[in-house]
């Protein structure tokens, strides 16, 4: 054997060791990534589960399959304690979300366009409180908003809940818009400009198409928000009525109250979580963009 | 020529004013408005339905003796520190390996950021409750590791604990914006590193997490002032108990406000959280320079 050859085995030999280091330690890390991603899902997929099993079952085993799938856990659920049926719920939150989603892409596409594209008094300024905004504890606000639509007589009405999203009042999607716009050359517009195009032209005809992806975000999220809002309607809305879903869940957990009937809440909490889960679904992409270019929060 | 271009400017500068005029209403009306106001309340004595009576400071001088407020900050303090590192520190170390260029990443991080979009609906408060309900899943598993029920929220600390681990459970965007800002890291200092001969380990502490302060401070702040407002986890799974042990100050805000009227009262309250999470974020600002890495330019998070 040359030494050559001898060299050659010790290096061969070697990368064998390093490829199965590599392979076990890719091995270690999906084990990690694994368990965690147990942690995050199991519990929604036990559920889901636990949502077909008989009350006596639920609490009988960690495995998440039940031994028969039972459906009256949804009938008996759908009907509700009260006189409105869960669809009743769901029109109601779609009455506040469906709004609110169109006032604030049409607000805030405007408000970002004018901060990203236009020079004007006070700009500095103007920036400096809508970045303020962006810090400020939402707490300190509640009690005179509650007081101020108390005044108009608009309490138990979606007005509070809806009418502010017309004025931009989400500095997160004022911001994240900027960013996207401040990513388009300025060109573009620029030019549409020389072309004679109006501004509001402009924005609809060329930055709109650009900007379509973070606006769909801006949607997504107020989507999301809107639908996840216990606070807001909890302190405005008070007749069963007009409740949204998030509230006639909580009063469907109250009148559960001790250990009767859990499969029939799981249910209607699982229902309630549909339209947030195939929303997600349908536009995943554009929640990740979104929310690493702004780093809003969800 | 030079003139159009002045009036140009001009009128220009009004219809970039025009654009925002929305926000400018909004600001006035939803924020403005409700802090001045907010500010005069917090001197009064208030039930909506007489008409305010200045009280003066009278209001805070209560405040600080009254029982119930220190409790619930203590309370709020635990929680806040609780949730907050522990939230931070998980992002952070999934979005590392999720940032290590493995096969279905992409699984794995929408399987991760799924419960920070569902998180805060009602309908998941409803299932942690069941979760840890004393026959829930979680005493189950522990039932076939041989481990002893814990009673999750017949206790003050564990029913704490829970509500962070809700909160905790939902780092997905945490984690999703702090991927992001690994991404930026530029490759070729870590094989510098490596030649000189540093290991992952140490490249981690010595070069990742430097390059990223901007976002750890960024996702620090936010996680803050969130945390400080927290409502929902202890109002929907705990009701506050047991033993007002998750009481957090916004529920004892909110118990003023709409259950005993007293909105002044209440008002001084929220002023006073106000200002200590004004406080932390101040504070975390001002320590930002001797911690947080900008590149030369600055200013880029």
């Amino acid at each position: 054997m040359s030494e050559l050859e001898i060299r050659e085995a010790a290096e061969y030999k070697r990368q064998r060791k390093n490829k199965i280091r590599k392979h076990t330690k890719t091995l270690g890390l999906y084990m990690i990534l694994v368990v965690v991603a147990i942690f995050m899902m199991y519990p929604i997929i036990w559920l889901v589960g636990a949502s077909f099993k008989s009350n006596a079952d639920i609490f009988t085993s960690i495995w998440f399959m039940p031994k028969a799938f039972d459906f009256a856990p949804y009938i008996q659920g759908w009907k509700t304690g009260t006189e409105y049926t869960m669809g009743h719920y769901f029109i109601n939150t779609f009455e506040i979300v469906i709004p609110k989603v169109i006032f604030t892409v049409i607000s805030v596409t405007l408000t970002s366009y004018g901060f990203a594209r236009f020079n004007f008094p006070f700009k500095k300024i103007c920036f400096a409180i809508l970045i303020g905004t962006l810090l400020l504890p939402n707490i300190i606000l509640r009690i005179p908003s509650y007081m101020m639509w108390r005044t108009f007589g608009l309490l138990d009405t979606y007005v509070p809940l809806v009418l502010p999203s017309l004025f931009a009042v989400d500095a997160f999607f004022v911001f994240m818009l900027i960013q996207f716009l401040r990513s388009i050359p300025k060109d573009l517009d620029e030019s549409a400009k020389i072309d004679g195009c109006s501004t509001i032209k402009t924005l609809l005809y060329i930055l709109v198409p650009v900007l379509k992806p973070a606006i769909i975000s801006v949607g997504l999220f107020t989507f999301m928000w809107t639908m996840n809002d216990f606070m807001g309607p909890l302190i405005f809305i008070s007749s069963v009525e007009k409740y949204p879903l998030t509230i006639a869940l909580k009063m469907s957990m109250d009148a559960t109250g001790g250990a009767f009937d859990w499969n029939k809440v799981i249910a209607m909490s699982l229902l309630g979580l549909i339209p947030s889960i195939l929303v997600f679904f349908s536009a995943q992409k554009y929640f990740i963009e979104g929310i690493s270019t702004s780093g809003i929060k969800g | 020529m030079k003139k159009t271009n002045i009036t140009n400017y001009k009128k220009e500068s009004w219809i970039g004013l025009l654009y925002i005029t929305p926000w400018i209403i909004g600001f006035l009306v939803f924020t403005m408005y409700p802090i001045v106001a907010s500010f005069y309340l917090s001197f009064t004595d208030y039930d909506l339905l007489n008409a305010p009576i200045m009280v003066g400071i009278d209001n805070f001088k209560k405040i600080f003796g009254d029982k119930e407020f220190l409790k619930a900050l203590g309370v709020t303090g635990k929680y806040v520190f609780i949730v907050v590192p522990l939230k931070l520190a998980f992002s952070l170390f999934v979005a590392f390996i999720l940032n290590m260029s493995l096969k279905g990443i992409n699984f794995f991080r929408t399987a991760y950021y799924i419960p920070s979009i569902l998180g805060s609906n009602v309908a998941i408060a409803i299932l942690w409750k069941f979760i840890f309900s004393t026959d829930g899943l979680v005493n189950q598993v522990l039932a076939v590791m041989n481990i002893a029920p814990v009673s999750w929220f017949g206790q003050p600390t564990p029913a704490l604990f829970t509500i962070a681990l809700l909160r905790v459970w939902e780092f997905g965007s945490t984690m999703v914006i702090f991927l992001a800002a690994l991404k930026e890291v530029p490759g070729d200092l870590y094989e510098a590193a490596s030649v000189d001969g540093s290991n992952k380990f140490r490249n981690f502490f010595n070069i990742t997490i430097p390059i990223i302060t901007p976002v750890i401070f960024f996702n620090f702040i936010m996680q803050l002032i969130h945390a400080f407002q927290e409502f929902n986890a202890p109002y929907l799974v705990t009701s506050g108990g047991p033993m007002k042990g998750t009481y957090l100050l916004p529920m004892l805000i909110y118990d003023h406000t709409f259950k005993y009227y007293n909105m002044g009262y209440a008002s001084a309250m929220s002023w006073i959280l106000f200002i200590i999470i004004m406080t932390f974020t101040l504070i975390t600002f001002r320590s930002s320079k001797y911690w947080v890495f900008y590149n030369d330019n600055g200013g880029e998070s």
